[in-house]
C-alpha cells in the first residue's frame, strides 16, 4: 500500500479543485473542511463548498446562514498569506440562478411560478448533485480562489454524483419532453391535432390519471424551459470537462466498513474508466491498537481467569480494561483486514488513515488534527 | 397499531431495526407481518440473505411461535403500472407510456407522484382484506423501512406534494386516502438513532418535522448501544488520568500478563477514550430523554444475521415495544 500524503495534493499550486466523494455517513464534510483548513493555513486562498454540514461544525466555520454566498472563516492562521471562505449549498437558489442566466426575466418568472419547477428544483433526484457541480463551476470561474474544495451530496450511491449532470440534461432532452413540447410550440388546440398518435394516447391517459390541469402545467413548464435546453447541455459538458481536467483531484472518502468500502471501490473504478484524476482514499474512523503487545485472545483469557479466581487489586477495573482491550484489538484487526482487502483489489490507490475519535469533530482545532494525521 | 414506519439517519441501522420489529410483531401462532422497502436498495434481501426481492410479497423468515414475515421491495415504476392496471385497466397504455419515457417522468421529475405510488402500495397492504384470517386483514401489521429522516417528511407528506401538482383527479383522491391512513391511530413513525451527535440531532429535528405534518411519532429506538465496561468511579479516574496503574500491574501479573509500561499506558489510553465516549453517550441519552417519547435500546451485535434479528426482536418484545 502506498500512503496518500495529502499535502502533496493540497500544496501543489496546480491543484485547483478537490472533490471529496464517498457514500453517506463516512465523514465527507469533515474531510473536505479539514483539507480546506490545512490548505488555507499553508498559504493558499481556499473556498470550501459544503452540502449538509453538522450544525456544530457549520457554526465553527461561521456557516450560520444558508445564503449561497461564500463567507470568510475566522480563526484561520493567515500568517502564510492564505485565507478560507466557506459556503453551504442552497440547491433551489442555485437552480434559480441557472435559470436566470439562461433565459429572459419574464420567461424566468413563468418558470419559477410553475408547480413543476418547484418540484424539480427542490426534489428531483439528482438536482442536488447537479447544483453542487454548477456551484463548483461558478466558484472556479470567478477566479477569486486558488483552490475550491467541494463536498458531494450524501447520495445513496457515490456514483450518482458523476451521472447527475448528464441525467438531468438527458432527461430534459428526452423524447417525452419533446412530445410534450409539441402542443406548446404550435399553440393550443390546433397543435394538438397535429401531434403524433403516441402523444394522443399519452395525453389521454395522463389527463385521465393525473387530471388535465396537470398536463397543461407540464406542457407550459417544458415550453418555458425549452429555451434553456442548450444551456443545460453545455453546462453539463463543461462540468464534466472541468472534473476531468488535470488540476482536479478526487479524494474518495470511506470508513472501514464493508458497504462503504464497496462504494469506494466502485467509485475508484468509475473514476479510472472516466479518466478522472484520483488523488487517493481517505479512510476515516480507523481503530488503532494502543497496546499491541497484548493480543485480544490473551486479554480475554486473562479476564476470564480473573473472573474465576479473583485478583489482589482492582479486580473489576482490570477485568474491564482487559475486555476493553480485547474489543479494541478486535476492532483494529477487523479494520486492518478490510483495508487490506481494499488495497489488494486496488494496489494503485494511495490510502491515508484517520483514527477513530470518541466524539465528532466540531472546531477548527479538530479539523487541524484530522488533516495533520494525513499530511 | 398496524403500520409501523421506521426512519432514522442513514447508517443508524434502520433496516435492521425494521426487520427486528417485523420479527417481534410476527411472533405468535398464525401471525403474519409484511416488511416493505421503497428505496430500491435491496437491503432486505441482503439482510435475510435471499436473492433480490421481486415486486411480489414473499416469505423471508419464520418468527418464533409460528408467525411469518413477508417482504416486498416496492419499485415505483411497477407500482405505477399496477396502479394503472388496477384502477384504469390500462395495462397496454402503461407499456406505451413506458416507451415514451412517461414513467421516468412520473417517477423522476415529480417525486411527489412517485411517493404517492410508493406509499399507496404500502397503504394497500395495510388495508387489504382477507376474510379467512382472524381480524379480516391480510397482514396483522406492516413495517415500512422508510427513507432516512432527512427525506421522511417529504416522503410522507404526500397530499402536500400532490396538492401543488394535481389539483383534482384520481391521484389527488388517492393521496388523500393515503394520508388518512398515515394520520390515523393505526400508524406510528419510529426513529432509529445511535448515541452520537448527528443521529440524535436528526432525531430531535425529525420528531418536530413529523409532528409538523400531523403524523404521530411512535418510539425512539437507540441502536447499537454498548454497556460501559468500567464503573463510574473508574470512569472518572480514567478520564482524569488517575487510575491506580500500580494495582493494575500487580493484578495483570497474577494472571500471567507482563505489565510493561507501554501496555499500561496503552490500557490507560483505551480507558480514557472509553470514558470520553461513555460521557458523550450520557449527554446524547439525556437529549433523547427530553423528547419524552417511549425509548427502546438495542445492543451492538457483532454480526447482523437472522439469528441476530431474532435476538433483537426478543429484546423489543421484552422491553414492551410490542405487546406480548
Amino acid at each position: 500500500m502506498t500512503a496518500l500524503e495529502i499535502d502533496r495534493v493540497l500544496l501543489d499550486r496546480a491543484t485547483d479543485v478537490i472533490v471529496c466523494c464517498g457514500s453517506g455517513g463516512v465523514g465527507k464534510t469533515t474531510t473536505a473542511a479539514a483539507l480546506a483548513v490545512r490548505a488555507a493555513e499553508a498559504g493558499r486562498r481556499v473556498v470550501v463548498l459544503t452540502i449538509d454540514p453538522a450544525r456544530r461544525l457549520a457554526q465553527s466555520m461561521g456557516l450560520t446562514e444558508l445564503d449561497n454566498t461564500p463567507r470568510p472563516v475566522t480563526g484561520i492562521d493567515a500568517s502564510k498569506g492564505g485565507s478560507l471562505d466557506a459556503m453551504m449549498l442552497d440547491m433551489k437558489r442555485t437552480f434559480d440562478e441557472v435559470v436566470l442566466a439562461h433565459t429572459t426575466p419574464d420567461k424566468a418568472e413563468q418558470i419559477f411560478a410553475n408547480p413543476f419547477y418547484q418540484s424539480l428544483s427542490s426534489s428531483f433526484a439528482g438536482t442536488q448533485e447537479y447544483m453542487a457541480m454548477e456551484k463548483l463551476g461558478q466558484l472556479k470561474a470567478s477566479g477569486e480562489w486558488e483552490l475550491v474544495v467541494v463536498d458531494t451530496p450524501p447520495t445513496r450511491s457515490a456514483l450518482d454524483f458523476l451521472d447527475a449532470p448528464q441525467n438531468l440534461s438527458h432527461f430534459l432532452d428526452g423524447r417525452l419532453l419533446r412530445l410534450l413540447l409539441a402542443p406548446a410550440r404550435t399553440g393550443g388546440k390546433i397543435g394538438m391535432k397535429m401531434v403524433s398518435a403516441g402523444l394522443g394516447v399519452f395525453s389521454r391517459v395522463f389527463s385521465k390519471v393525473l387530471g388535465g390541469d396537470l398536463l397543461n402545467d407540464v406542457s407550459q413548464f417544458v415550453g418555458a424551459l425549452e429555451t434553456m435546453f442548450g444551456g443545460f447541455r453545455d453546462r453539463a459538458t463543461q462540468t464534466y470537462e472541468m472534473l476531468a481536467a488535470p488540476g482536479t483531484a478526487f479524494v474518495v472518502v470511506a470508513i472501514p466498513e464493508a458497504a462503504a468500502l464497496r462504494e469506494a471501490s466502485y467509485f475508484v473504478d468509475r473514476l479510472a474508466d472516466e479518466e478522472m484524476p484520483l488523488a487517493g482514499l481517505v479512510l476515516n474512523r480507523v481503530h488503532t491498537n494502543p497496546a499491541p503487545a497484548l493480543t485480544g485472545e490473551r486479554a480475554i483469557a486473562a479476564a476470564e481467569s480473573l473472573r474465576e479466581h479473583g485478583g489482589s487489586d482492582a479486580t473489576g477495573l482490570v477485568e474491564g480494561l482487559l475486555q476493553l482491550h480485547a474489543d479494541r484489538a478486535a476492532a483494529a484487526l477487523r479494520d486492518q483486514r478490510l483495508r487490506e482487502r481494499f488495497t489488494r483489489a486496488h494496489p494503485e490507490v494511495r490510502v491515508a488513515e484517520v483514527t477513530a475519535r470518541a466524539g465528532d469533530v466540531h472546531d477548527l482545532d479538530g479539523l487541524r488534527a484530522v488533516s495533520a494525521e494525513i499530511a | 397499531m398496524r403500520l409501523h414506519v421506521v426512519t432514522g439517519k442513514g447508517g443508524t441501522g434502520k433496516t435492521t431495526v425494521a426487520a427486528s420489529l417485523a420479527m417481534a410483531l410476527a411472533t405468535g401462532a398464525h401471525r403474519r407481518v409484511l416488511l416493505i422497502e421503497v428505496e430500491g436498495r435491496q437491503g432486505l434481501a441482503q439482510l435475510f440473505d435471499t436473492a433480490p426481492l421481486p415486486y411480489r410479497e414473499q416469505k423471508v423468515a419464520s418468527a418464533p411461535g409460528g408467525g411469518e414475515v413477508f417482504a416486498l421491495a416496492v419499485d415505483p415504476e411497477q407500482a405505477l403500472m399496477e396502479y394503472l392496471e388496477l384502477f384504469y385497466n390500462l395495462k397496454r397504455a402503461g407499456g406505451a407510456l413506458k416507451r415514451l419515457g412517461a414513467i421516468d417522468f412520473a417517477t423522476t421529475i415529480a417525486p411527489g407522484l412517485r411517493d404517492v405510488l410508493l406509499i399507496g402500495k404500502v397503504k394497500e397492504a395495510v388495508v387489504r382484506a382477507d376474510m379467512r384470517r382472524e381480524g379480516g386483514k391480510a397482514y396483522d401489521a406492516v413495517v415500512l423501512d422508510a427513507p432516512p429522516t432527512g427525506r421522511i417528511t417529504r416522503f410522507l407528506n404526500v397530499t402536500h406534494h400532490v396538492a401543488g401538482l394535481a389539483r383534482v383527479g384520481p391521484i389527488r383522491t388517492q393521496s388523500e386516502g393515503v394520508m388518512a391512513v398515515l394520520r390515523s391511530a393505526q400508524t406510528a413513525v419510529h426513529i432509529v438513532t445511535l448515541l452520537e451527535e448527528m443521529p440524535v440531532q436528526e432525531t430531535v429535528d425529525g420528531v418536530a418535522d413529523i409532528r409538523s405534518i400531523g403524523l404521530p411519532v411512535g418510539a425512539v429506538i437507540v441502536n447499537a448501544t454498548r454497556r460501559p465496561l468500567l464503573d463510574d468511579a473508574d470512569l472518572s479516574r480514567a478520564a482524569a488520568g488517575t487510575l491506580d496503574l500500580e494495582g493494575v500491574a500487580r493484578t495483570l501479573k497474577e494472571v500471567g500478563v507482563e505489565p510493561s509500561e507501554a501496555l499500561l499506558n496503552g490500557l490507560a489510553e483505551e480507558a480514557r477514550e472509553h470514558a470520553e465516549r461513555v460521557g458523550l453517550e450520557a449527554r446524547e441519552r439525556e437529549e433523547i430523554a427530553e423528547l419524552g417519547l417511549p425509548t427502546y435500546e438495542l445492543p451492538l451485535l457483532p454480526e447482523i444475521d437472522v439469528a441476530a434479528l431474532l435476538q433483537l426482536a426478543e429484546q423489543l418484545r421484552n422491553a414492551g415495544m410490542v405487546a406480548r
